[in-house]
């Protein structure tokens, strides 16, 4: 990073340093986002090669859980008034997670068990169906409002040298790196271990006595339950300054570009691959604007991750750290 | 201690694989089952372990007993949990995945940490060579190194009855000589051994009890000495036929024309 600060600070100085830092620190707090979506698709793709098309309508329910819980039934807080507020909303906020790895759970048992054996085709079908189902449903208990999630950053902020970092950022990114270190301990344990082994041979792994149901039932959890944690982060400031509305659900799609750059069934290239597009889209937002790129339009920092996957699928078509001959679907 | 009766498997209701297919592991021996391509020897062995399913075969007659209790029906993870493991034909090891790992999948129905650990030790003594390589990939391992994780990694399961399919499957003849004395001291060890094998000679020489299976169903068994002495055995199996003596046009037309040999 040190040659392109001073790069930059010649052509500009301090504003030009204090515009590179604050797209950087933006730029990672979006890529952890992206990159808990990206671990949450992977997983599923990984253990069951299915890629999950409801992975977007999980985010935006279990933001809305989170809401629910948080704002209006203050559950469980209202339990544990002597905890200090983030506390409680991190309480709130974790229930959320896991009633939304419990739907993932019902989801799995009900609509995706009984299409093991039928082509993926058709199992991926199934996912945009509960897509739609679940979107509709989360909409409707949305209402026609944003509902705030009553998190207790709000849009403060605070200065690190030249850049100016919301507090929620921060939290974005611990919790995501919390998430990586429990993914990566998870994968050690026997269930991981078993995962692993199911998603590499399932016919072996259950000649093991590993169940190959139960397996893939947990990865559902364990998606939408990452998928919840994603879409409530991505429910805060500064991504969105008004809670969960009915386009959070769309927001996860931004993250396809970041597994497909990583590799389809790659866990280290979920991740690198969400900050890769979390920092091109921060970047592309901040430097790809003004009279000089007028023609690229608005929003091009939307486009960017598209842009790098481009690139990435010419030069490496399976992603940077996929199998390489990764099926299709 | 393992009984098959009359097995009758049908591959996606119109392939009729097993007709009738009877055989029995009694307690502590090694039974071999053998059979040339396409007989059904795997097909059995999908059958006793509870995964035809996902090859869309379903038994239509015919049991399978094991200890006395009927375990055709029963889920794969609960037939391993009964005692009974596995090693498939062809390795089919976790690739990606280090050899320690692999034992640790093949513990997966093993709960008890002491347990883990002893069935961990006693695969390190049975497979030395799998010692140094603990924290490798699998899938570096030589050919005989891989079988052997295979087997060391059925054997984490701490079965009753273990059940080979072709290990000695593309190996140098030292390493089935490794393989072969490997599944002796496994059997001293107190467990049944199910062989399933195209390699006669090899099977029949650790065997107890011997079955040659033809078009999914077992049309001689006995003990070794009996199978070994006869002479279709012989000359199908083996490869031998009465020394000095020419082989005429007319055995080898008088084979064909008979396409079964044994029945």
């Amino acid at each position: 990073m040190m040659p392109a600060i001073l790069v930059f600070a010649e052509a500009g100085g301090q504003e030009a340093i204090d515009k590179f830092a604050n797209a950087t620190s933006s730029g990672i707090a979006l890529g952890a986002i992206y990159a808990l979506l990206a671990l949450g698709l992977v997983l599923i793709y990984k253990a069951t090669q299915v890629l999950n098309f409801a992975h977007g309508a999980l985010a935006a329910l279990g933001a809305f859980f989170a809401a629910y819980l948080a704002t209006v039934l203050n559950f469980p807080g209202r339990y544990a008034t002597f905890l200090p507020l983030t506390m409680q909303w991190l309480l709130s906020a974790l229930v959320a997670v896991l009633i939304t790895a419990l739907v993932g759970l019902v989801l799995e048992r009900l609509a995706i068990r009984p299409m093991i054996g039928e082509p993926l085709f058709s199992v991926v079908m199934i996912t945009i169906a509960l897509d739609i189902v679940i979107r509709t449903i989360t909409d409707d208990f949305i209402g026609n409002n944003p509902r705030p999630l009553g998190d207790p950053w709000g849009a403060d902020v605070f200065n690190v040298g030249p850049a100016i970092i919301a507090k929620s950022e921060v939290a974005t990114l611990i919790v995501t790196l919390i998430c990586l270190i429990g993914i990566a301990l998870f994968f050690r344990s026997r269930y991981g271990v078993a995962m692993r082994a199911t998603a590499f041979d399932q016919e072996a792994a259950m000649a093991q006595g590993i169940s190959a149901g139960r397996i893939f039932a947990l990865a559902w959890a364990i998606g939408a339950g990452l998928a919840a944690t994603a879409g409530i982060f991505s429910s805060l400031f500064p991504r969105s300054s008004i809670g969960v509305s009915n386009t959070t659900a769309f927001f996860a799609f931004r993250a396809l570009p970041a597994i497909v750059i990583g590799g389809l069934d790659s866990i280290t290239g979920a991740v690198v691959g969400g900050f890769i597009v979390g920092l091109a889209e921060s970047y592309a937002g901040a430097y790809l604007v003004g009279d000089t790129w007028s023609f690229l339009g608005l929003g091009f920092a939307g486009v960017m991750p598209y842009i790098v996957m481009l690139v990435v699928l010419i030069v490496r078509p399976y992603g940077l750290f996929g199998t390489e001959e990764i099926r299709r679907v | 201690m393992l009984e098959v009766a009359n097995l009758e498997v049908v591959y996606n209701d119109v392939v009729l694989v097993l007709r009738g297919l009877s055989l029995n592991v009694p307690d502590g021996e090694i039974v071999a089952l053998l059979g040339a391509n396409g007989a059904g020897k795997t097909t059995a062995l999908r059958a006793i372990t509870g995964i035809l399913d996902i090859h869309e075969g379903d038994i239509t007659k015919g049991s399978v007993t094991f200890d006395g209790e009927q375990i055709d029906g029963k889920d794969p993870s609960a037939i391993v949990r009964m005692g009974i493991a596995q090693v498939l034909e062809g390795r089919r090891i976790f690739a990606e995945m280090t050899v320690d790992d692999n034992l640790r999948a093949g513990a997966f129905t093993n709960t008890n940490k002491a347990s883990i650990t002893a069935a961990h030790e006693r695969v390190m003594d049975l497979f030395p060579v799998l010692q140094g390589r603990r924290k490798d990939s699998a899938g570096y391992l030589s050919g005989g190194e891989q079988q052997m994780l295979a087997i060391g990694r059925a054997l984490m399961a701490d079965p009753k009855l273990l059940i080979l399919d072709e290990p000695t499957l593309g190996l140098a003849p030292m390493l089935v000589q490794q393989i072969r004395d490997i599944i002796v001291d496994i059997n001293r060890q107190d467990v049944s051994v199910l062989l399933i094998e195209q390699n006669a000679n090899m099977a029949l020489s650790i065997a107890n009890y011997g079955y040659i299976m033809e078009t999914g169903k077992v049309v001689m068994d006995g003990d070794p000495q009996k199978l070994l002495g006869d002479e279709d055995v012989k000359e199908f199996y083996l490869g031998l036929h009465s020394e000095g003596e020419r082989k005429s046009f007319r055995d080898v037309k008088h084979y064909k024309r008979r396409k079964r040999w044994l029945s």
